[in-house]
């Protein structure tokens, strides 16, 4: 569902539209006035300074933070309006900086209860657990090196794997939209680069958005670089578009 | 059940019921001001926080009873003297239990609230074995007793004034100590941070025992003020405890300004429908619009929206 | 320990040590103590076990899914009161009422000069509209709660105590209504079940084997839920609740649904007191019965449904023999079990079981020793000092 219709780049749908968004905790605006645009199958990556407002962005689209006022449309639906799961089950997946995990579930448990049948009450008691299920996670394992962990309980992986089964757990969602905050944070050099490996493996045919502070990671992956801060956009555009700007190094390296 | 009463009779029942209302409100106020700075800065739901209160209340009798047996001379002050033991003996008592079961349950809110009703089951008991199961009361110096004329209908008690005015007196204190002083600002840096609190110097244990101690010292001195209002048994605290968490919650937890708004609104609430309905049903009311509120607002009234 | 094989395809929802485990307690229920008990200490034995369905509910509620319910009391009033008002409706008849000023109403009613049956007293005549209303009245109002409290997102602590105020407002609701409740006293003097009389020896063995009748199907209904994906869902959301929403499920449906659930358990606990005591009154539905009842559960260990049930037959056993012999040291035996579950064994029963017996028995009876251990895909919500309890 996600491969999509390759359309006239002269002509295409944004898959996400967001426009004007501003949200304010007490007055103080996290995100101010903000506009971008996310096209199909395309890897957008968002950096910016600490308190930029980057992990504010994905929380307004996923519907954890509600949005003061703007837009932010997902294939032509408004999410602002939408509560959390009605976004998920839209085709929005969310990574959360700290690898989120059930730390007293089993690997295959964490993978099977992220596969998108039995979410309601009654789909949940009258659940399962059948072949497809079971190939779907096995298939999963094996993307994202857990195979052979699926009887271990998530609690005793290693900070990386746990970041990897996380990155599971949204792709047997399989969402349109994959957002992803700070994937590769807190791994060692050899996670690091199986982890860069595994992304570059999971984003095809779909649009994702990386928030990442490490700029080789970002210009391996990114195909459009938004730089944030202060809750505004300070520069978008290619990566050494981006590099060249004088305002992003000012904000760089002036402080 | 307005119409039996004529406009001045009715403007009268309110001020008097209202000041029914205010010496509630003024323990209210104690208890829930202990409890705010236990649950509201260190995360610790105290359900034997009615029974620290009540220790308070016991210190207050027999002390009483002391200069009455033996310095009746000095009567006249043994409230102060009263007062001030009760907040050593709570606070004590607080701390000793902050040291023996609370610092081993900090993260775990829900269980702190199941520990601290085993602890409230077992004080109970105590003061049964104690002190007796029956309830005491105290004497009040003359100087307490009888009550103002303000107008030709409206009749305030003296107890209950001052009741007030100690209430108004502790609320300030203990607003300048946790907003003005060095003291106060370690503790707030302890909620706020605790790892980095405790990086720049801070003894996060010693306050945490501080802070609870001195929460139940305010129950304590509840306590004193609340022997003027009611009698003193094993059991009474437990009967403050619901309505005084509801204040907390209601008001928001952290808000110092909340709870005293929260309690204000509960006790007037509750007596001044107790005047028209039997008192059940005004608590009945008062506790389910407070519920319903809460479903409305559940972080309570004066909370600031924050990040998350 | 490993959760139920993941590959094995299991059928049914039964591991062999959890059928074992009920077994050994059906066996012990149905034959062991009906033989071992004189009549009198077996109705003990079955008023304790009316207290095991809250404690069940709770192990799904609190233990699952980390909503902590003060309030239990109340569901079990509610299923006991219906089942009470049923009851009181057929021990009112005309006849047996007639020296009243208006006979054929219960007799607090008369003396509170109420002097028609109120309308909601109406539909009790009726055996299963009463029937109904002990499951469906309690979980509507839990429905009722549940939606205003999990759909604002108010959890932990505060919904513990919004719930444990609602059990003070029941109770003072309850005391001042006497007209309509029978106040402080409660609804007394039960006679018959459709002209068949519960009061003889006879009636209440009978309604002992009822009881545990339905406390094994309700046992078997929670394991259902425990091991289908809702239980594993429950046990995520406490974890992670966000980590849910975010996977695209609507959290506060399911806490609502396990609410209601243990709410309708404990309306069936108390319907079975109701039948079995003879009486219900408002000193089963307060803060105190309702945070007792919450220790029942912590006692046999929060996540095991079978400790749940060991658990509450303990307590109540204990403060049974305590209260007639030392009734003072009882406060402290149960206020040091309140500490001592939280800080010392916070698995309880099961956890104890599992640590220390388990092993001991498991080169004897292979997988049947770990028949009551707590399910190993869980341990309690809290971290901290608990020491995974699962860990093999």
């Amino acid at each position: 569902m996600n491969a999509g219709v390759i359309t006239d780049s002269m002509n295409r749908d944004f898959v996400l539209a967001v426009e004007g968004l501003t949200v304010s905790f007490d007055g103080f605006k996290a995100v101010n006035d903000l506009s971008f645009y996310v096209d199909e199958n395309e890897i957008r990556v968002i950096i910016g300074p600490n308190g930029a407002g980057k992990t504010t962005v994905l929380d307004l689209i996923c519907g954890r933070t509600r949005a003061t006022t703007g837009s932010i449309r997902f294939k032509e639906r408004e999410l602002t309006k939408m509560k959390e799961h009605e976004i998920v089950r839209a085709g929005v997946g969310r990574k959360f900086q700290n690898p989120s995990i059930y730390e007293d579930l089993t690997v295959f448990e964490n993978l099977e209860i992220s596969y998108p049948k039995g979410r309601t009450v009654v789909g949940a008691l009258t659940f399962r657990r059948d072949g497809p299920v079971k190939e779907r996670v096995q298939e999963i394992a094996e993307t994202i090196f857990l195979a052979d962990q699926l009887d271990q309980r998530a609690e005793y992986l290693s900070h990386g794997q746990k970041q990897w089964l996380e990155i599971g757990m949204l792709l047997i969602q399989d969402p349109e939209l994959l957002m992803l905050d700070e994937p590769v944070a807190g791994m060692s050099v050899s996670e690091r680069k199986k982890t860069a490996e595994l992304l570059n493996t999971i984003i095809k045919n779909r649009s994702v958005i990386v928030i990442e502070h490490d700029m080789k990671f970002v210009e391996d992956i990114a195909h459009k670089v938004t730089v944030l801060h202060q809750g505004k956009i300070l520069s978008e555009g290619s990566m050494a578009k981006v590099q060249a700007d004088p305002k992003v190094i000012e904000v760089y390296l002036g402080h | 059940m307005f119409a039996d009463y004529s406009l001045a009779e009715l403007g009268s029942i309110f001020v008097m019921q209202g000041f029914a209302g205010l010496i509630l409100f003024s323990v209210f106020v104690l208890m829930a001001l202990g409890l705010a700075i236990i649950f509201g800065q260190m995360g610790v739901i105290n359900m034997a926080h009615g029974e620290f209160m009540i220790l308070g209340a016991y210190v207050t009798y027999f002390t009483s009873q002391f200069f009455l047996h033996f310095l009746p001379s000095l009567f006249n002050i043994y409230f102060f003297v009263a007062m001030i033991l009760a907040f050593f003996a709570s606070g004590a008592l607080g701390m000793a239990v902050e040291w023996l079961m609370i610092r081993r349950l900090y993260k775990r809110p829900l269980d702190t609230l199941l520990a601290t009703w085993g602890l409230s089951l077992i004080l109970q008991q105590v003061y049964r074995s104690v002190f007796g199961p029956r309830e005491v009361g105290v004497e009040l110096p003359n100087w307490m007793m009888g009550s103002l004329a303000l107008t030709d209908t409206i009749e305030v008690q003296i107890n209950g004034l001052f009741v007030m005015g100690l209430t108004i007196a502790i609320t300030i204190a203990v607003a300048l100590l946790m907003y003005k002083s060095a003291w106060g600002k370690q503790v707030r840096a302890v909620v706020q941070n605790r790892v980095m609190a405790g990086a720049v110097g801070i003894n996060t244990e010693k306050i945490d025992r501080n802070t609870f101690g001195l929460g139940c010292g305010i129950a304590g001195v509840a306590g004193s003020a609340f022997t003027m209002i009611g009698s003193t048994g094993p059991t009474s605290g437990q009967l403050y405890i619901v309505d005084t968490f509801l204040v907390v919650v209601f008001g928001g937890a952290q808000s110092l300004l909340g709870t005293i708004a929260s309690a204000f609104t509960i006790s007037q609430a509750q007596s001044t429908m107790e005047f028209f309905l039997s008192g059940s049903m005004a608590k009945v009311l008062t506790l389910l619009g407070v519920v319903i509120i809460l479903m409305l607002r559940p972080q309570g009234l004066f909370v600031i929206k924050v990040r998350r | 320990m490993t959760i139920p094989a993941p590959k094995s395809g299991r059928t049914f929802f039964l591991r062999p040590q959890d059928l074992i485990g009920i077994i050994v307690l059906a066996i012990l229920l149905l034959v062991v103590l009906p033989l071992a008990l004189d009549n009198f200490r077996l109705q003990f034995v079955g008023k304790y076990l009316t207290y095991a369905f809250v404690a069940l509910g709770l192990v799904l509620c609190w233990g699952y899914a980390g909503i902590l319910s003060l309030g239990q009391g109340v569901f079990f009033g509610l299923g006991g009161y219906c089942m009470a008002m049923y009851l009181k409706l057929e021990a009112s008849s005309v006849e047996n009422t007639k020296i009243q000023s208006t006979p054929g109403i219960p007799d607090f009613m008369d003396w509170n000069q109420i002097t028609s049956l109120p309308w909601f007293w109406e539909p009790f005549r009726s055996f299963g509209f009463t029937t109904l209303a002990v499951v469906v009245v309690p979980a509507l109002f839990a429905l009722i709660l549940g939606y205003a409290l999990f759909k604002r997102r108010v959890g932990g602590v505060y919904f513990a105590i919004i719930t444990q105020a609602l059990a003070a407002i029941m109770t003072i609701l309850i005391v001042g209504q006497q007209g309509y409740t029978g106040g402080i006293n409660g609804i007394t003097d039960l006679r018959s079940l459709h002209g068949w009389d519960i009061r003889t020896d006879s009636a209440k063995t009978i309604l002992y084997f009822v009881c545990v009748g339905l406390l094994l199907g309700c046992i078997l209904l929670a394991y259902y839920v425990k091991s289908s994906k809702l239980g594993r869902i429950l046990v995520a959301m406490r974890d992670k609740e966000d980590r849910v929403r975010f996977s695209g499920y609507d959290v506060s449906s399911f806490k609502i649904f396990v609410f209601c659930l243990a709410a309708s358990l404990s309306a069936i606990g108390g319907a079975m007191f109701t039948l079995q005591v003879g009486f219900m009154s408002p000193s089963f539905v307060g803060i105190v019965p309702s945070i007792e009842m919450v220790i029942y559960t912590a006692v046999g260990g929060r996540l095991s449904i079978l400790g749940a049930i060991y658990g509450t037959l303990l307590v109540n056993w204990a403060k049974t023999s305590f209260s007639e012999s030392f009734p003072e040291l009882w406060l402290f035996g149960l206020g040091g079990l309140f500490i001592a579950v939280v800080l010392i064994f916070p698995n309880g029963l099961a956890g104890l079981w599992q640590s220390y017996v388990a092993p001991r028995l498991g080169p004897l009876f292979g997988g049947a020793a770990k028949r009551r251990a707590a399910p190993p895909s869980a341990s309690p919500p809290a971290s901290g000092p608990v020491a995974p309890a699962a860990a093999e």
